[in-house]
């Protein structure tokens, strides 16, 4: 099975990732930048296609991550993903996107039985979700994704660039202090779940929070 | 690639109109648009966030439909255009982001378009003119290349809830020039806020002019902004602001007035007000646009853009147009208001034109200026 998988929680990337691949990985890319999505993203995926040798009929599935994550930004990639799956005919999935994180930490050796992913959410708050681990399973999301202050996280180790930014009020794991979803990740979890026969989400964003937007109130009158 | 007569689909997403529209060189074959209005009717005004998420929602069934309505198919397509500004960011995002996909998934060219002027290509379809319009050939005339439709000596008027504009088009693909436009609010926008001053609901511009019907208009006057001798100067010595609007005062202006009123325990002459508060909108556009009309030697105006369903403004262009010896043209209503049948018009010149294409690696630019007609 062959899957494109995209995500623009944080950064801009896109993975092709297939189970007849070496570690699963056929080609990828990753920006470091979090604010030009719209000017890499199509020429990165078009890249990655070339790089592969691979054509939009080739590939069995879409996956995007469908955040938490900044709404523009998020966006990108998920309109991207949607209008590929609808011109190629291909099933479109969603993913989590903290859940790329924490299947890095599943797989590193500085894992913890149960933890904590955060990601930067801007006005001082975090997007987190928390994991447990068993023996040689993928991680299970226990809680979230959820918004908030980091000080206000469980006391647990936390993972993933919204730990590295608030490091003076979470426990922050050094390794993983800047560490953003990325596409890579994503797919390759997205892979092993299909492969245990597991469902995935749909292409639906988790803005988890409301447009700023206020219903104004009716004006004051004079006297 | 077709340069004679390309099949184009063009994609808007600049505030809250998600728009697909295809052409065929300057026949339009479907002009499909999904709205988010309802949804920021309580906010009194367009909330760009809620705009951005009903375009990502809106953007693949809209897709469908227009290639259904059509009757072609992505493969059968020459070439594919965006708004890629100006507009709101994030909503220009989607839009972009979505047609780049359709790009890559189909090797088709794309171009990025302004919004702005693609108001004005509108005005090239067939039939965009009601009858035989200005902006078309006579039927006597040669029909190859289609370009060469455009008249001489062009200008547009373009009145919305998102621009205010004057332009001097001596080519829609690589000659546009901004005369005029508002220094703060546009047109569309003071009729939101101001109907809201009088508990009409949003939007603002169809309620106020049906209400200004039945008032007085000249039972008060409000001011017309950047008319002073300071700001207008003379045709020699133009002032800084001879063809530019101004709205955020009259809006003051309308809340003073209705202030006076309550604090006078008064009863508010809601109609009188809305009908005086129209005809300075309508007045002050008209003027400053005829007469940026008549110092550059323009004869053919286009009015475009939602505003032009305002019966008392398209009346009273029609009046000074007529008086100043200028041929007005307005298309219909829904080729007027933000839609993809525009993009796709301008991007159909464009390819007939033999313009390159954008690529995919431009950024959407929320405050792209006319003088760049496709990035
Ligand atoms: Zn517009």
């Amino acid at each position: 099975m062959l899957i494109l998988a995209i995500d623009t929680s944080a950064v801009a990337s896109a993975a092709l990732v297939s189970d007849d691949a070496p570690e699963s990985v056929l080609a990828s890319f990753a920006t470091e930048d979090t604010r030009t999505h719209a000017e890499v993203l199509a020429p990165g995926i078009d890249a990655l296609l070339a790089e592969a040798g691979v054509s939009g009929h080739d590939v069995d599935a879409i996956v995007t991550g469908v955040g938490p994550g900044p709404f523009t930004g998020l966006r990108s990639g998920i309109v991207t993903a949607r209008t590929l799956a609808f011109v190629w005919d291909k099933p479109l999935h969603g993913v989590m996107s903290l859940d790329a994180i924490a299947l890095e930490v599943a797989e590193s050796t500085e894992s913890a039985a149960e933890f904590i992913v955060a990601t930067d959410a801007r006005r001082k708050e975090v997007y987190w979700a928390r994991y447990t681990l068993s023996d040689a399973q993928l991680p299970h999301l226990a809680d979230g994704p959820h918004v908030g202050f980091a000080a206000d996280l469980p006391d647990l180790p936390v993972y993933g660039a919204g730990a590295g930014i608030y490091s003076d009020v979470v426990k922050a794991v050094a390794e993983f202090s800047t560490r953003q979803p990325e596409a890579l990740s994503l797919g390759q979890f997205a892979l092993a779940r299909l492969a245990a026969g597991e469902q995935l989400l749909d292409s639906t964003p988790l803005y988890l929070r409301e447009s700023d937007a206020q219903v104004p109130g009716p004006r004051k009158r004079a006297l | 690639m077709n340069r004679t007569q390309p099949l184009v689909l063009g994609i808007e997403s600049s505030c809250d109109e998600t728009g697909v529209g295809i052409v065929r060189g300057t026949t339009l074959l479907t002009n499909t648009v999904s709205s988010s209005m309802e949804e920021h009717v309580r906010f009194g005004g367009v909330i760009p966030e809620i705009a951005s998420r009903a375009h990502l929602d809106a953007f693949v069934p809209t897709l469908q439909e227009a290639l259904a309505e059509a009757g072609v198919s992505l493969a059968d397509i020459d070439a594919i255009a965006v708004t890629s500004g100006p507009g709101l960011a994030g909503a220009l995002m989607v839009g972009v982001c979505a047609a780049k996909a359709l790009a890559v998934a189909t090797g088709k060219p794309l171009y990025a378009i302004n919004h702005l002027v693609a108001h004005v290509g509108v005005g090239l379809l067939e039939g965009a003119t009601g009858t035989r319009g200005a902006l078309e050939p006579a039927a006597d005339a040669p029909r190859e290349p289609a370009q060469s439709a455009l008249p001489e000596n062009m200008g547009a008027l373009l009145v919305s809830g998102g621009h205010t504009e004057i332009l001097r088009i001596r080519s829609i693909t690589d000659d546009v020039e901004l005369l005029g436009s508002t220094i703060d609010d546009a047109a569309g926008e003071a009729y939101d806020k101001v109907a809201r001053l009088l508990g009409l609901g949003y939007p603002g511009g169809p309620a106020i002019d049906k209400l200004a019907r039945t008032g007085n208009a000249k039972a008060i006057r409000f001011p017309r902004g950047l008319t002073q001798p300071k700001y207008m100067g003379t045709v020699e010595e133009p002032g800084p602001h001879r063809y530019d609007w101004s709205f955020s005062g009259l809006k003051t202006a309308v809340a003073r007035c209705v202030e006076q009123f309550e604090a006078r325990g008064e009863t508010v002459p809601v109609a009188n007000i809305a009908a005086a508060f129209q005809e300075a909108v309508v007045d002050v556009i008209t003027a400053k646009a005829v007469l940026a009309c008549r110092e550059n030697g323009i004869t053919e105006v286009l009015l475009g853009g939602g505003v032009a369903a305002n019966s008392r403004l398209r009346q009273l262009t029609e009046q000074r147009c007529r008086a100043a010896g200028i041929r007005l043209t307005v298309p219909p209503l829904p080729l007027c208001t933000d839609n993809g049948a525009m993009v796709a018009a301008l991007g159909a010149q464009l390819v007939m034109a033999g313009v390159e294409p954008s690529g995919i690696g431009f950024a959407p630019d929320s405050s792209m200026p006319v003088t760049t007609v496709s990035a």
